[in-house]
């Protein structure tokens, strides 16, 4: 069937300073790049190009630009290019519409419209090259209250806590759906910057048991690769419920990415679908997410935190107040614009809410009950910067989840073509010639950097309020105001309008 | 408890007058036989990884979820999602199981579970099935009656369910395959019911007289085709 579909892109080639070293050929994926030997020239096939930028970055003489195609469809609000695209592509194919990456749509960015105060005169702020500046975080249960015996130590052991140099944990992501060198990266990182990693639902691969001090792993509805000893090797277990991207959605690995390797980890035959059900199959209610918990408490003799994943949706507040009273220990909240590796276009644009709402109205709600000391309160979806970690943390969350900006660090450009397998940057792929382009020792060392300077950031940002640590930060929203927003987000968010 | 002992080097223990306890067998690593006498509860054997199980009574729901070894054997009923998720070892049930048993069943290498059930299923037997055998026996269903399972096999994968007495078409998952047994099929499930029996007694022969049918998974990607590009 001829394709309706127009071109994206075009790639303009600046004749005179190609060389025709035919760089961009071998590290397109996606073929739009060939080499005519009649003429002795490189040329382009624009139609399919995805705006990745591997060719841009790696021409050695810089002779590559992509643009948007300019070609204009007639103006009309309603039916705009993406949606006219949208529909030629399912009359061609009659399928589910896939995409990568988060929800791009433009809906309102809470983090946009919050600004963080700063001191003046009247109390002072702190310099935080001269004076010290306390980021750790730990995660996990916190009793009601504590004991301490006469020797000055606590009289009873907390419940097992996770301690965070930084607040800032590299989310789930599973092998298959990036390949094992970001795994590699992002749990050298994090051994390395004192934070965790996710293993997500496709297990642990052998030759990551090193940095199991490091790993959370995590338990989906597809159980793969869960067994005793994947549970004991992390520090601590997550179930995974729902994903912001997807919520209330299963996912499907296929089978083609399902190779040798993959197979191992997830403890399938190699070649066969990874299928994971929409929900756990032994979790239809509360009571029955607090059986799973408990269970995998037992299976770990209560030596690690578990920690419950949701998406943020309409009643997240109501069902985080559950969790918690299911025993979990660490509550994490995904938001609308949590990112995949392939999910549905239609559930990815238009289910779930946003994490700012969530993440208020969730540690509201705990405190009014009086539970939130019961767990730690973590966020993701959609984490851009040091300035939105520290609104978050004002907001009351005690650590947050990165996963599109770690994977930003390692070379993505956000080109959204995670499901296809062919990520030309060698992260959202499990094709062995691909995955070479990540070399995991140079990865660790972006992850570092990017966790460095965010630390450095926030450090700043609290010598600036007059506070020399992120718990004085934690659940502040007294250091919010809002811009922007009407009566009812600031009444959610608990946080006044700027100028009040 | 039972860890404790365990971990003193016990290798058989009895536990008496058993009543709704949890996850009874999990987090215990070494290979023991434990023998419980009453009605254990949820998550028997949960991610358990090679002790064997035996249950005078009847089991709760979630029985071996998650197992990766061992041996599980109910002399009794069992309750729903029984063998949820198993990976490898064998999960007996001498009467019937509740909904959804066998659930997302694996198998991995040399791993290939096995869960006979001598009576019959609630709905969704063997649903998202990848990997395994299920053995369907249907010993207690009256002359004339089927089996009570609907949806068998729904969105089944892998593996296969052989299954003794009579069930109508609308019964079955829409990706699930029914064929006679060959050889093959003959031989293995003369193993297994020789195994059933040698545990709750009966005649093989007999039990192997009756009618079988096997049900296979018809497509290896039941969602392959489901998404545009």
């Amino acid at each position: 069937m001829k394709s309706y579909l127009p071109t994206k892109f075009i790639i303009e080639r600046d004749r005179e300073q190609c060389i025709s070293c035919q760089v961009c050929i071998n590290q397109c994926t996606c073929q739009a790049h060939y080499f005519d030997s009649q003429d002795n020239e490189v040329y382009a096939r624009p139609e399919k190009c995805v705006s990745c930028h591997r060719c841009v970055v790696f021409c050695p003489t810089g002779a590559l630009r992509v643009r948007r195609n300019t070609s204009e469809y007639r103006d009309n609000y309603n039916w705009r290019p993406e949606i006219v695209d949208d529909i030629t592509k399912q009359a061609e194919s009659g399928g589910v519409l896939l995409t990568g990456m988060g929800n791009d749509k433009p809906y309102k960015i809470y983090w946009d419209h919050l600004l963080l105060n700063a001191s003046q005169v009247t109390n002072p702020s702190i310099d935080p090259l001269r004076e010290p500046m306390e980021l750790a975080t730990y995660l996990g249960q916190k009793p009601d209250s504590v004991q301490v015996g006469p020797d000055n130590t606590l009289a009873k052991n907390l419940p097992p806590q996770l301690k965070l140099d930084v607040p800032v944990m590299f989310s789930a992501m599973s092998y298959g759906a990036v390949s094992l060198n970001v795994q590699h990266s992002l749990a050298r990182a994090a051994a390395e910057s004192g934070t965790y990693w996710n293993t997500g639902e496709g297990g642990l691969h052998h030759s990551l048991y090193d940095y199991a001090e490091s790993t959370i792993v995590q338990v989906a509805s597809g159980r793969f690769g869960v067994f005793a000893d994947y549970l004991n090797a992390g520090a601590a277990v997550e179930i995974k419920i729902g994903q912001g991207a997807k919520p209330g959605i299963g996912g499907h690995l296929p089978g083609e990415k399902v190779s040798a390797d993959v197979s191992l980890t997830r403890m399938i035959p190699e070649g066969t679908d990874a299928i994971s059900p929409a929900p756990h199959h032994d979790i239809y209610s509360i009571e029955d997410l607090a059986q799973l918990i408990w269970a995998l408490k037992e299976a770990t003799n209560y030596t690690r935190p578990i920690s419950v994943k949701i998406a943020a949706v309409h009643n997240a507040s109501a069902i985080a107040s559950g969790m918690v009273r299911a025993g979990a220990d660490i509550v994490v909240i995904d938001g609308l614009r949590g990112s995949t590796g392939a999910a549905p276009k239609v559930i990815r644009d238009s289910v779930g809410i946003p994490i700012e709402l969530a993440l208020a109205s969730v540690d509201s709600r705990l405190r009014q009950e009086g539970i939130r000391n019961r767990a730690s309160l973590v966020i993701a979806g959609g984490i851009r910067n040091s300035s939105d970690v520290a609104k978050a943390i004002a907001l009351g969350a005690d650590a947050v989840y990165i996963g599109t900006a770690a994977l930003v660090a390692l070379g993505c450009h956000v080109c959204q073509q995670c499901h296809t397998g062919k990520c030309s940057w060698g992260i959202c792929t499990t094709d062995p010639g691909y995955t070479r382009r990540i070399n995991p020792e140079i990865g660790a060392r972006r992850l570092n950097n990017l966790l460095r300077g965010w630390s450095l950031e926030i450090k700043d940002m609290l010598g600036g309020l007059g506070v020399n640590a992120l718990e004085s930060l934690r659940g502040n929203r007294l250091h919010l105001r809002g811009v922007s927003l009407t009566d009812s987000e600031l009444e959610i968010l608990g946080v006044r309008m700027a100028g009040r | 408890m039972v860890k404790q002992a365990v971990m003193r080097g016990v290798k058989r223990i009895e536990l008496f007058n058993v009543h709704g306890q949890r996850y009874i067998g999990t987090d215990i690593l070494e290979p023991v036989e434990i023998t419980i006498e009453g009605t254990p509860g949820n998550d028997l054997g949960a991610f358990m990884n090679g002790q064997r199980l035996l249950v005078y009574g009847n089991a709760q729901d979630g029985s071996g979820n998650t197992m990766n070894g061992g041996e599980i054997i109910i002399h009794g009923h069992a309750g729903d999602i029984t063998g949820l998720a198993v990976r490898g070892g064998q999960i007996l049930v001498r009467d019937d199981v509740g909904y959804r048993a066998g659930i997302h069943m694996k198998e991995y290498k040399e791993k290939k579970p096995v869960f006979i059930v001598g009576g019959t299923a609630q709905d969704f037997a063997g649903e998202y099935m990848a990997g395994g055998v299920m053995v369907l026996l249907g010993l207690n269903l009256e002359p004339g009656s089927k089996h009570n399972s609907r949806y068998i096999g729904t969105g089944m994968h892998g593996g296969i369910i052989y299954i003794r007495g009579d069930f109508e078409d609308y019964q079955l998952g829409k990706e699930v395959g029914v064929a006679e047994l060959d050889e093959a099929d003959i031989k293995q499930l003369s193993g297994l019911v020789n195994i059933y029996t040698g545990h709750f007694g009966g005649d093989a022969t007999s039990i192997l007289n009756g009618k079988f049918k096997k049900l296979y998974p018809r497509s290896l990607r039941p969602y392959g085709r489901l998404y545009a590009y």
